[in-house]
């Protein structure tokens, strides 16, 4: 391990507890890669995450740290941001986390549009309890609470979140390890609410059910599935179909929450009440 | 006929649900109790029950969906541990006040913090006073027969409240048991079908969950109140029938060589076994000593209790969970509570034991047996103590 990793891990704590093969660990790396390209300040950095595999990078890196209960972590961070706004947070979620059990967290937090990045750990199951279809299963495959395939429609994060108000939206996956640090960078560096959804590979409990054998399976479907941007502007729908976009998707500048809050005590203190 | 089976008691629970043949199951992923809606979902899938399986988005809405279905007229059940039920806890209430019949296991684990997955008892003691019938597994043959048990206890028309059924997560759910599981006649014949007192159906419209002001709310509160506590007579009555068919005995308080006893143990779930072993040591020694594992939790079994201590002189109770800052762990104030009327009762000590899954060996129990009999001479200084803190 180098240094730049080493500075911001909390050695004591590892080994991890993520399987071999796992894509958890890539993106630990991408984001700390970002956080000194950033050149935050560990003290400035808070890292908040839920409960699931993801939950577990908290415990992992050297920042303010807050590992929260299952679904609530965009609650607690909402909590944090509005009390030290001068705190650079991430917060850390698993699909089902983010989506199922957290996701009117996740909608509201979009829509307020307050200053944090969101990443999420997109693996389509829960990998911790052994393999159960999150929202984001796709449709057909195979989880332990679906033997015969899913048949729930599953949930487009990034189009979930542009619809619900975030103003940065970006996809990126555990295989373009060096894209992901540059959209976590734009991210942070986005005022408002950043979403990074992540495409990882949970090799133990989605791809051995899913005729992705082993990790390297997965990591290659990623990279044959996905499509920047400007390449599946020129494709058809039918050429679309089973692929997914890459990079930014969604930008827009638009008032953030605690700027707004402030702005408006400021008004109100002033006496200028006339919204005009 | 019953078949002996050798299997993991959290798929055995999920087996012996799925004899009971519910119609509708919906539950959400939370370590330990997982394997049970995990394999019901299977034998869902398998076409072995006719059951609505709904994988949902959160336990809150897991609870949620059973409410409708049972309020539908369906047999519901749902599964949970730890922060699962906490997350539940606002539909937990209003189940018994609804008066449905829904089964739950919970796969007992600790509740936060530290986050932690393994087992005690805090998070039913949570949801001590919700109104459910609550019932504690000691074994995976329990585990089963609980289960089964569990629907006929809350279907019954005089009882109609929901029943949970607890099992100590990874110390049972997680354990390899030889058990016996019935067939299909054996549990047709034990549970009949489920007739719902009322259904929300078009055409014969009723109101559930209304609104109830002051100048009602105390009358609820007592039916609801009444209704519990009427339900052991028919728990007894499920047991005995129970018995009579399958030959298993099941008594809200069980006796373990509590003959001549003079000092016992009182333990809640799996640490019943182990608390066995630990009174042969004692009595191998020529400590008179005694086990009563509780069974029945809710309602609290309140003239067994006072019967099972009679010509006790100390009486150990441990508690799996912690009351913080109160006067003593949820189980021991329960019976400090029946016991104080009674005009002889045993020198009382609490211990606070097992928490977030810590090992608890027979030698533990042995010692709390030495220091229950200490302190008929000497009463100890605190109330209750938190067992084996390192350091202290």
């Amino acid at each position: 391990m180098d240094a730049i990793h080493r500075k911001y891990l909390r050695m004591d704590k590892l080994p991890h507890i993520w399987c071999p093969g796992c894509g958890n660990g890539i993106i630990m790396g991408s984001f700390i890669r970002a956080i000194d390209r950033l050149g935050y300040d560990q003290d400035s950095v808070a890292a908040v995450s839920g409960i699931g595999c993801s939950g577990r990078i908290t415990g992992y890196m050297d920042f303010n740290t807050l590992h929260t209960t299952h679904g609530r972590a965009l609650a607690f961070a909402t909590g944090l941001k509005m009390a030290k706004p001068g705190l650079k947070v991430f917060v850390f979620m698993g699909d089902g986390d983010a989506t199922a059990i957290g996701g009117n967290h996740l909608i509201h937090a979009c829509r307020r549009n307050i200053d944090m990045t969101a990443i999420i750990f997109n693996n389509h199951i829960y990998g911790m309890t052994g393999g159960q279809y999150s929202p984001t299963t796709p449709r057909d495959a195979y989880a332990t609470t679906a033997p015969y395939g899913t048949m729930d429609p599953h949930f487009d994060i990034a189009k979930l979140c542009v619809g619900a108000g975030a103003s940065y939206v970006a996809r990126g996956t555990s295989y373009h390890a060096k894209m992901l640090t540059d959209l976590i960078v734009e991210g942070a560096e986005h005022k408002g609410f950043s979403v990074i959804e992540i495409i990882t590979h949970c090799p133990v409990n989605f791809g051995r059910r899913n005729e992705l054998e082993t990790p390297v399976d997965m990591l290659l479907w990623q990279k044959d599935h996905a499509l920047r941007m400007a390449k599946a502007a020129k494709m058809t729908d039918d050429e679309l179909k089973d692929r997914f976009v890459i990079g930014r998707i969604h930008r827009a500048d638009i008032p953030e929450y605690v700027e707004e809050y402030d702005r408006l005590i400021e008004m109100v203190r002033k006496g200028d009440t006339d919204r005009g | 006929m019953s078949k002996r089976i050798g299997m993991e008691i959290a798929l055995a629970a999920a087996e012996a649900v799925a004899l009971c043949k519910p119609d509708v199951v919906a539950a959400y992923p939370i370590t330990p109790n997982t394997h049970i809606p995990e394999h019901l979902s299977d034998i869902v899938a398998e076409g072995r029950i006719d059951t609505d399986f709904i994988c949902v988005e959160s336990e809150h809405s897991a609870l949620s969906a059973c409410c409708g279905a049972s309020g539908a007229g369906a047999r519901a059940f749902t599964a949970t541990s730890s922060q699962g039920l906490l997350y539940m806890a606002e539909i937990v209430p209003v189940v018994p006040s609804m008066r449905l019949p829904i089964v739950m296991a919970i796969g007992n684990r600790a509740v936060s913090g530290p986050i932690n997955i393994w087992n005690d008892h805090s998070d039913i003691m949570s949801q001590r006073d919700s109104g459910w019938i609550s019932l504690f597994a000691a074994d995976g043959q329990e585990t089963i027969d609980m289960m089964i048990q569990a629907f006929k206890i809350a279907e019954h028309r005089d009882v109609m409240l929901p029943v949970n059924v607890n099992l100590d997560g990874f110390q049972l759910t997680h354990v390899v048991e030889p058990m016996m599981l019935p067939d299909q006649k054996e549990v047709d014949r034990f549970l009949p079908a489920y007739k719902p007192y009322a259904a929300l159906h078009p055409d014969n419209i009723v109101s559930m969950g209304a609104l109830g002001m002051p100048d009602i709310f105390n009358e609820a509160a007592m039916a609801k109140d009444q209704a519990l506590i009427n339900s052991k007579k028919v728990i007894l009555e499920v047991w005995k029938e129970w018995e009579e068919q399958f030959g298993r005995k099941y008594e809200p308080i069980g006796a373990y060589r509590m003959k001549g006893a003079e000092v016992a143990l009182l333990t809640l779930g799996s640490m019943g076994d182990t608390a066995e072993v630990a009174v042969d040591e004692l009595r191998d020694k020529g400590v008179k000593a005694g086990l009563l594992k509780m069974k029945l939790w809710r309602p609290f079994p309140v003239e067994e209790l006072i019967k099972a201590v009679k010509g006790l002189t100390s009486l150990a109770v441990i508690d799996r969970s912690a009351p913080f800052g109160g006067a003593c762990g949820p189980v021991c104030a329960e019976v400090k509570a029946v016991l104080y009327d009674q005009k002889e009762r045993p020198a009382i000590t609490n211990h606070i034991i097992g928490l977030g899954g810590r090992d608890i060996v027979v030698g533990d129990f042995v010692k709390i047996v030495e220091q229950a009999i200490s302190a008929q001479k000497k009463k100890p200084k605190e109330a209750y103590e938190i067992y084996g803190v390192r350091g202290s």
